[in-house]
C-alpha cells in the first residue's frame, strides 16, 4: 500500500503493528478477541465440558491397562499356578472391557470434539457474513473484497486449527500434569517444591512467548491477508493482466507478497520452535535439580533411596505434556491473533445504520423529497451541496448531466445506500433513515450499469429480484425486457449456468438480465443508472416498452446519456456539480433552450 | 443469491496414490530434502532420547546413589541427567530450526508456481473455475501440504518405524505373544484400508465445498451492490448457512469416519494385549514362558500402542493432504490451451501506413453452446486496412466482443485464422501479438495502484518522466481532466483498495491506458457507452484525430461511436453482411438501419 493512500484504514490495521501501534490498541484488540472467544464458547459450553470429561474418562481407561497387566502378573499368575484361573480370567475380562471402553471413548471424543468446533465455526461464519453484509458500501469500498475473503477463509483456518486439536490435548496433558503433581506431593512434598521453583522460570519463557509470538502472529495475519488481496484482484483483472503483458510484474508482486508471508510463518514457526526448546530445557533441568537435591538428602539418610527413584521419575514424567501444552499455547496465539482481525471486522459499526424504532410503509407510493440535502463520499469533497427536490409518485423523473455530475450520487442516495451529512431523503414522507429496511427495499429498487450476476443459472439471477418467484414469474419478466429468447437457445435454458460473473452472456444480455431481475421485484420506484449502457438500440426499445407497461402509476428516476431514453420521461433534471440547473418537462426544456436543448439538438445531428 | 456449488469446478480427476503424491511433490521435496531428513532425525533423535532418559535415571537412582552414597557421585549423576536434558533440548531445537523453513520455503515455491500457472493459462479457464476454488487451493491446501510435509510425513516414518522396532523386539522376547499381537495387525490392514477409501472421499468433499464456500463469500462482496440494491442481504445470508452448514455436515462425516478407525486403532491392539496376557500368564503358568519375559515384553507393548493409536491420526492428515495435493495437481497439470508456438516466427516489421488486421475464414464455438446451434462466428471474413478504423456494428449478443478478443489472442479462433500484417497470431509469442495490440474491454478493470500505473499499464522501456508525460497525454486525449481534481492527481491511488471512480470515470481511464499503449493494432469494445453525450463528443473529436493511422477495430452501439470510424462493418448472424460507408450503409443495410438507429424504427426489421 502506498503512502498516497487515505487515513488509517481501519483500527484493525493500527493494531497490526504495521501503522503505529500502540499497546493500548494492542490490549485492546487482545481483549476484544478473547471476547469474541467466550460468546463464541457459551453456547457450545455444555458439549465442550461434555467433551473435557470423556477425555478424562479416556485417559483413565488407558490408564487402567498397565494396571491390570501388573495385577494379571502379580495376582493372577501365582493363582493360576496354584491351580485357580478365576483372577487371571477376570483380569483377562477387566482388561478387555477396559480396551473396547477406551476406544469407544476415544472416538466419542473425535466425533464430539469435532461437532463442537464445528458448531462453534458455523456461528462464526454465520456471524462474519451477515456483519459484512449489514455493513454499508462505504465500508466495502475501503476494506476491498480481498480481505473480506481472507477475514472468511484463512483466519478461519488459523482459528479451526486451535478446536480441532486443541481442546483435547490440553485436557489429557493439564490432566496428566496435575495427577502427576499431585502423586509427587503425596510422595515427597520436598521435591515437589522444587517443581514450583521451576514455574518461575516457566512464567518467565512464558511471558516473552507471549508477547512476541502476538505480534508474530499479527504480521502473519496482515501478510496472509495481503497475499489473498493481491490473488483475488489479479485473478479477478485477468484479462487485463495478459492483454497488457502484465504477468511477469504481477507474478513479481506475489511472489514478493508470498515470500513475506513465508517469512512471518517462518518466524512465527521458529519462535514456537525456540518456546519448545526452552520448556524441554527447564524441565529436563528441573528433573536433575530433583535428582540432585533429593541425592543430597538420601546421602544424610532423609529419604529413602525407592522413595527418590519415584520421585524423580514423577517429575519427569510431570514435565512430558509439556511440548503438548506449548503446542496448545502456540495454537492458541495463533487462532487469537486471528480472531482479533474478525472480531475488529465485527465491531465494524454500519455507518448506515438500521432505524432503532423502524417506521413500516406497506404500500409505498413512490413519493420522493430530498430536503436541504448535504452529501459528501466518506470525509471527501462535497458532491451535493445543497439539494432540494421533489419527485411526486407517479412520474418518471430523468436525470441528465456529465459524468461526474452527482446523478448516482443522488440515485444512491434514493436507495440509501449513504446517508446525508446534512437535511434528509423522504419516501412518502417518512425520512428514509426511519424507514424498515425491508418496506425501503421493497419500494425501491436501483439498477445500475454494473450487471453482477452470481454463478448459478439464469433463473437464479432472475429470482434474486424476488426470491419464491414462480417459473412461469420469472420468464414473464425475461419477456418483458427481450432476453427470453436468448435464454431460450441457451443449453439448458433458464437452468443454464452463467458461469462466473455471468462470462456466457454478452455484456447486453448481462443487463437485460439485470433488468429482469427488477421487473420481478415490482416496485414502487424503479432507480435507474444507466442500466442501458451497453444495449444495443432495438434492445433498449425492447426494454422502453417493457418499462413502459411496467411504469404506468408508478415512480421511476432514469438515468441515461442517451437522449432517446430521456425524451420519453415526464420531467427532466440537468444537474450539473451537485445542483439541478434545468427542470421542466422534455418538450419545454427543449423550447427554453437551455442545457438540455444543446444536448437534444447534437443528439439529433448525431443520429443523421 | 444463487449459487451452483461444485458448478464451476470441472469434475476431480481421479484421486492419485499417495506413492504417486509425494513423487509429484518431489520437484518441491527435493531441494529442501537434506534439511528434512537431518530434522526428521532430529526429531528421531529427541524421541528416542525421551524414551532412553528414564532407563537412565532408574539406573542413575539404582547404581551410584545406592552404591556409594558420596557426594561427587550424586553431583556426577545430576550432572548427567542435567547433560542428558540439554541434549534432548537441542535435538528439539535442531529439529525445529531444521524443518520449518524447508517446509515453509516449499509452500511459497509451490504457491508461487500456481500463480505462474494462472497466470499463463488462458481467460477460458478462468471463466469456468470458480474464484473461491482457485483461492483455496493456493492458501489452504498448499498450507496443508506444508504441514503433512513437516510433520505428517516425519511422523508417519518415525511412528512406523517405532512400532515396526518395537515389534520385532516383542517377537524376539516371546515369539508366541509376539504372533497374537501380530494377529492384531490383520483387521487393524483391513479396517485402514477401508477407511482411506471412506475418507478420501470425504476429504476431497470438504476441501471443495469449502472452495465453494470461498467463491460465495468473493461473489456476495463483489456483488454487494446488487444484494444491497434488492435487500437480498438476509438470503444471501441463508444460502451462504445452508452451504457452510452442508460443510459443517461433511466435516462431521469426516469425524465419524476418523472416530471409527480411532476406535479400531485404539481397541484392537489393546484387546490383543488382553489376550496375550492370559496366554502369558497360562504359558507362564506352565512354565513355558519366562515371568522377566513377559514384564519386558508388556513394558515394550505400552511403548508400541501409542504410535500405533496415533496412526489414525496421521493416516487421516496424510489423506487430507492427498486430497489437497490432488486439488492443486489439478490445476498444474491443465495445460493451457493457448500456447507459444514451439518455433515462434518473427515479428513482423511494422508498415509505415500502419498494420493490416485479417480475419478469414473464422470460426468461434464455446464449449457451452448448444450442441445444434450456429458457431458464434460462422465463418468470418473481414480486413481492417492500414491505419484505418473499423467500426464494428451488431446486435448484442452478436459476437462482436468475441471477436475482438481473438486479435490479442486472448481466445483462439476455432477454425480459420487472424492474421496481423500477414503472420497468423498463433506463429507468434503471446508476448509478442499483445505488444501489437492493445485492447479497451467493455468492463473497464482497474487495478489498486496510482492513475498513472493504471494508465501506464501496455507501456514499457519509457524513463519516468517520459512515461508520466505519455500518460498524461492519453488522459488528456481520453478527456479525463477529473483526474487532475482527485486528491494527489495523477499520482491517486484507484481501485479496490484507493479512491472508487464513477463508471465513465473508469471507462476513460480504461480507454487511456490502450491509448497510451500506442500499439499498432488498438482494440475499443464499446468505449464510449458510460459517457455523457458532451463527454463523448469530445472524445470521440480527440480520439479522431488521434487515432489517424492507428489501424483500429471498435464496437459501436450508438451513431455517435460509428462516428469515429472510416468504415463500417456489420456483424449478423456470425458473418460481416455488409461492410461500407455510414452513410452507404444507412441507405443500404436494412440490418444496419436495424441495429443503429432508433428513428428509422418503423422500417425496422421484426423482432430477432
Ligand atoms: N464511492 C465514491 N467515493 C468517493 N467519491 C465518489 C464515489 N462515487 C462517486 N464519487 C465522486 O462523486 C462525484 C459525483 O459522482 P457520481 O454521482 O457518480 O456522478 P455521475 O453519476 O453524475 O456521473 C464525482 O466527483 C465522483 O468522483
Ligand atoms: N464464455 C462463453 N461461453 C459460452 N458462450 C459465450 C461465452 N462468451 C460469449 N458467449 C456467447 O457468445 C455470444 C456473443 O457474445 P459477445 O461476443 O459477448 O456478444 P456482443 O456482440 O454483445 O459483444 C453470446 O450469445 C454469448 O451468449
Ligand atoms: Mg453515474
Ligand atoms: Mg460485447
Amino acid at each position: 500500500m502506498s503512502a498516497q493512500t487515505r487515513a488509517p484504514r481501519d483500527a484493525e490495521e493500527l493494531a497490526s503493528g504495521h501503522l503505529t501501534a500502540t499497546r493500548e490498541d494492542a490490549r485492546t484488540a487482545r481483549r476484544r478477541s478473547l471476547a469474541l472467544l467466550g460468546s463464541l464458547l457459551r453456547p457450545v459450553q455444555a458439549r465442550a465440558w461434555a467433551t473435557v470429561a470423556l477425555v478424562v474418562l479416556a485417559q483413565a481407561a488407558q490408564v487402567a491397562g498397565p494396571a491390570l497387566v501388573a495385577v494379571g502378573l502379580d495376582r493372577g499368575l501365582p493363582a493360576l499356578r496354584a491351580g485357580d484361573a478365576g483372577p487371571i480370567s477376570l483380569v483377562t475380562l477387566a482388561y478387555l472391557a477396559t480396551a473396547l471402553l477406551g476406544g469407544l471413548l476415544t472416538a466419542a471424543v473425535v466425533r464430539v470434539s469435532a461437532q463442537v468446533s464445528q458448531a462453534v465455526l458455523l456461528d462464526l461464519r454465520r456471524r462474519v457474513f451477515r456483519h459484512t453484509q449489514l455493513l454499508s458500501l462505504e465500508f466495502h469500498e475501503r476494506y476491498t473484497s480481498g480481505r473480506i475473503i481472507s477475514r472468511q477463509t484463512s483466519d478461519l483456518d488459523a482459528f479451526r486449527e486451535l478446536l480441532d486439536g486443541g481442546v483435547t490435548t490440553l485436557a489429557t496433558s493439564v490432566l496428566t500434569m496435575v495427577l502427576t503433581a499431585i502423586s509427587l506431593a503425596v510422595l515427597d512434598w520436598r521435591s515437589g517444591l522444587v517443581l514450583l521453583v521451576a514455574v518461575v522460570p516457566g512464567i518467565v519463557l512464558t511471558r516473552h512467548f507471549q508477547v512476541r509470538s502476538q505480534e508474530q502472529y499479527r504480521r502473519s495475519r496482515t501478510a496472509s491477508a495481503r497475499l489473498i488481496v493481491r490473488f483475488v484482484e489479479t485473478m479477478t483483472g485477468i484479462r487485463a493482466v495478459q492483454a497488457f503483458r502484465r504477468e511477469r510484474r504481477e507474478a513479481g508482486r506475489y511472489g514478493a507478497l508470498a515470500e513475506d508471508y513465508r517469512a512471518t510463518s517462518n518466524a512465527a514457526i521458529r519462535l514456537h520452535g525456540r518456546f519448545d526448546t526452552g520448556l524441554t530445557l527447564i524441565g529436563n533441568l528441573t528433573v536433575a535439580t530433583v535428582l540432585l537435591v533429593g541425592g543430597l538428602r538420601a546421602m544424610n539418610g532423609d529419604l529413602t533411596v525407592g522413595t527418590l527413584a519415584a520421585a524423580v521419575l514423577y517429575a519427569r514424567r510431570f514435565f512430558t505434556p509439556l511440548a503438548q501444552i506449548g503446542m496448545f499455547y502456540n495454537a492458541f496465539q495463533a487462532a487469537v491473533a486471528a480472531l482479533e482481525k474478525l472480531s475488529a471486522l465485527l465491531a465494524e459499526e454500519p455507518s448506515v445504520a438500521a432505524p432503532v424504532h423502524p417506521v413500516p410503509l406497506p404500500a409505498a407510493r413512490g413519493d420522493v423529497r430530498f430536503e436541504g440535502v448535504e452529501f459528501g463520499y466518506g470525509d471527501g469533497p462535497t458532491v451535493l451541496p445543497h439539494l432540494d427536490l421533489h419527485l411526486p409518485a407517479g412520474h418518471t423523473v430523468a436525470l441528465v448531466g456529465e459524468t461526474g455530475a452527482g446523478k448516482s450520487t443522488i440515485a444512491k442516495l434514493l436507495a440509501r445506500f449513504y446517508d446525508v451529512r446534512d437535511g434528509r431523503v423522504l419516501l412518502d414522507g417518512v425520512d428514509l433513515r426511519d424507514l424498515d429496511p425491508r418496506d425501503l427495499r421493497r419500494a425501491v429498487v436501483m439498477v445500475t450499469q454494473e450487471a453482477y450476476l452470481f454463478s448459478g443459472s439464469v433463473a437464479a439471477n432472475i429470482a434474486l429480484g424476488r426470491p419464491g418467484a414462480t417459473r412461469a414469474e420469472i420468464e414473464d419478466a425475461a419477456r418483458a425486457v427481450g432476453v427470453h429468447d436468448v435464454v431460450m437457445s441457451l443449453p439448458q435454458g433458464y437452468d443454464s449456468p452463467v458461469d462466473k460473473r455471468g462470462v456466457r452472456l454478452s455484456a447486453g444480455q448481462r443487463q437485460l438480465v439485470s433488468f429482469a431481475r427488477a421487473f420481478l421485484a415490482d416496485p414502487a420506484l424503479l432507480v435507474l443508472d444507466e442500466a442501458t449502457s451497453s444495449l444495443d438500440v432495438p434492445g433498449e426499445r425492447l426494454v422502453q416498452e417493457g418499462l413502459s407497461t411496467l411504469l404506468t402509476g408508478r415512480s421511476a428516476v432514469v438515468i441515461a446519456h442517451r437522449l432517446s431514453t430521456v425524451m420519453g420521461a415526464d420531467r427532466v433534471l440537468v444537474v450539473h456539480d451537485g445542483r439541478v440547473l434545468e427542470d421542466g418537462s422534455p418538450g419545454a426544456l427543449v423550447e427554453a433552450g437551455g442545457r438540455f436543448a444543446e444536448l437534444h439538438a447534437e443528439w439529433r445531428a448525431s443520429l443523421r | 443469491m444463487p449459487s451452483d456449488p461444485g458448478g464451476a469446478v470441472p469434475a476431480p480427476s481421479a484421486p492419485r496414490r499417495v506413492g504417486a503424491v509425494v513423487s509429484r511433490l518431489g520437484t518441491w521435496l527435493r531441494p529442501v530434502l537434506p534439511r528434512l531428513v537431518l530434522g526428521g532425525l532430529g526429531a528421531l533423535g529427541a524421541s528416542l532420547l525421551a524414551l532412553a532418559v528414564p532407563q537412565v535415571l532408574r539406573w542413575v537412582v539404582n547404581g551410584p546413589l545406592i552404591g556409594g552414597g558420596n557426594l561427587s557421585a550424586v553431583v556426577a549423576a545430576a550432572g548427567l541427567v542435567a547433560l542428558l536434558g540439554v541434549l534432548e533440548a537441542f535435538l528439539v531445537w535442531t529439529r525445529r530450526a531444521l524443518i520449518a523453513s524447508p517446509g515453509t520455503t516449499a509452500e511459497r515455491e509451490m504457491r508461487t508456481a500456481l500463480f505462474d500457472h494462472l497466470l499463463d493459462l488462458p481467460i477460458a479457464f478462468h471463466d469456468r473455475w470458480a474464484g473461491g476454488q482457485l483461492l483455496s487451493r493456493s492458501m489452504s491446501d498448499l498450507s496443508m501440504l506444508r504441514r503433512w510435509m513437516v510433520f505428517g510425513l516425519v511422523m508417519l516414518v518415525v511412528s512406523a518405524t517405532t512400532v515396526v522396532v518395537g515389534v520385532v523386539l516383542m517377537l524376539s522376547t516371546s515369539w508366541p505373544l509376539g504372533l497374537v499381537y501380530l494377529t492384531g495387525a490383520v483387521p487393524v490392514i483391513w479396517l485402514g484400508f477401508r477407511f482411506r477409501e471412506d475418507y478420501k472421499v470425504i476429504a476431497r468433499r470438504a476441501r471443495d465445498q469449502a472452495g465453494d464456500l470461498a467463491t460465495t463469500v468473493e461473489e456476495s462482496v463483489h456483488g454487494i451492490r446488487v444484494l444491497k440494491a434488492f435487500g437480498r442481504g438476509e438470503d444471501a445470508l441463508e444460502e451462504f448457512a445452508q452451504q457452510a452448514d452442508e460443510l459443517r455436515g461433511t466435516e462431521i462425516v469426516k469425524a465419524r469416519t476418523l472416530s471409527r478407525v480411532t476406535f479400531a486403532l485404539g481397541t484392537v491392539p489393546e484387546v490383543v494385549l488382553a489376550l496375550t496376557l492370559g496366554l502369558g500368564v497360562w504359558l507362564a503358568a506352565r512354565g513355558a514362558a519366562d515371568l522377566g519375559d513377559l514384564v519386558a515384553f508388556f513394558a515394550t507393548a505400552a511403548v508400541v500402542n501409542a504410535p500405533v493409536e496415533r496412526l489414525g491420526q496421521l493416516l487421516a492428515m496424510t489423506m487430507d493432504a492427498r486430497a489437497a495435493a490432488d486439488r492443486f495437481f489439478e490445476v498444474m497439470d491443465t495445460e493451457p490451451a493457448l500456447t507459444d508456438p514451439a518455433h515462434p516466427l518473427p515479428v513482423p516489421p511494422a508498415p509505415p501506413g500502419g498494420s493490416r488486421v485479417e480475419l478469414s475464414g473464422v470460426h468461434l464455438r464455446f464449449g457451452a453452446q448448444q450442441p445444434g446451434a450456429r458457431d458464434v462466428l460462422d465463418g468470418l471474413d473481414l480486413v481492417v486496412e492500414p491505419g484505418e478504423t473499423l467500426a464494428l456494428v451488431g446486435l448484442t449478443g452478436s459476437g462482436k466482443s468475441s471477436l475482438l478478443g481473438l486479435v490479442p489472442r486472448l481466445m483462439d479462433v476455432t477454425a480459420g485464422s487472424v492474421r496481423i500484417d500477414g503472420v497468423d497470431v498463433r506463429d507468434l509469442r503471446r508476448a509478442d501479438v499483445r505488444a501489437m495490440v492493445a485492447i479497451a474491454f467493455e468492463d473497464p478493470v482497474l487495478f489498486s495502484a496510482p492513475v498513472a500505473e493504471n494508465v501506464l499499464l501496455g507501456v514499457r522501456g519509457l524513463g519516468e518522466d517520459e512515461a508520466l508525460v505519455r500518460a498524461e497525454q492519453a488522459l488528456a486525449v481520453a478527456s479525463a481532466d477529473f483526474v487532475a481534481d482527485l486528491p494527489q492527481g495523477i499520482a491517486t491511488v484507484i481501485g479496490e483498495e484507493g479512491l472508487s471512480l464513477s463508471g465513465g470515470q473508469r471507462q476513460r481511464v480504461a480507454l487511456a491506458r490502450a491509448i497510451a499503449a500506442r500499439p499498432r493494432v488498438l482494440v475499443l469494445d464499446d468505449p464510449l457507452s458510460a459517457l455523457d453525450v458532451s463527454t463523448e463528443a469530445v472524445v470521440t473529436q480527440r480520439l479522431r484525430s488521434m487515432l489517424a493511422g492507428t489501424t483500429t477495430l471498435v464496437v459501436a452501439h450508438r451513431p455517435s461511436t460509428v462516428a469515429l470510424a472510416d468504415r463500417v462493418a456489420v456483424l449478423e448472424d456470425g458473418r460481416i453482411t455488409g461492410v461500407g460507408r455510414h452513410s452507404e450503409l444507412l441507405a443500404t443495410h436494412p440490418h444496419y438501419r436495424y441495429v443503429l438507429t432508433a428513428l428509422a424504427a418503423e422500417h425496422a426489421e421484426p423482432a430477432r
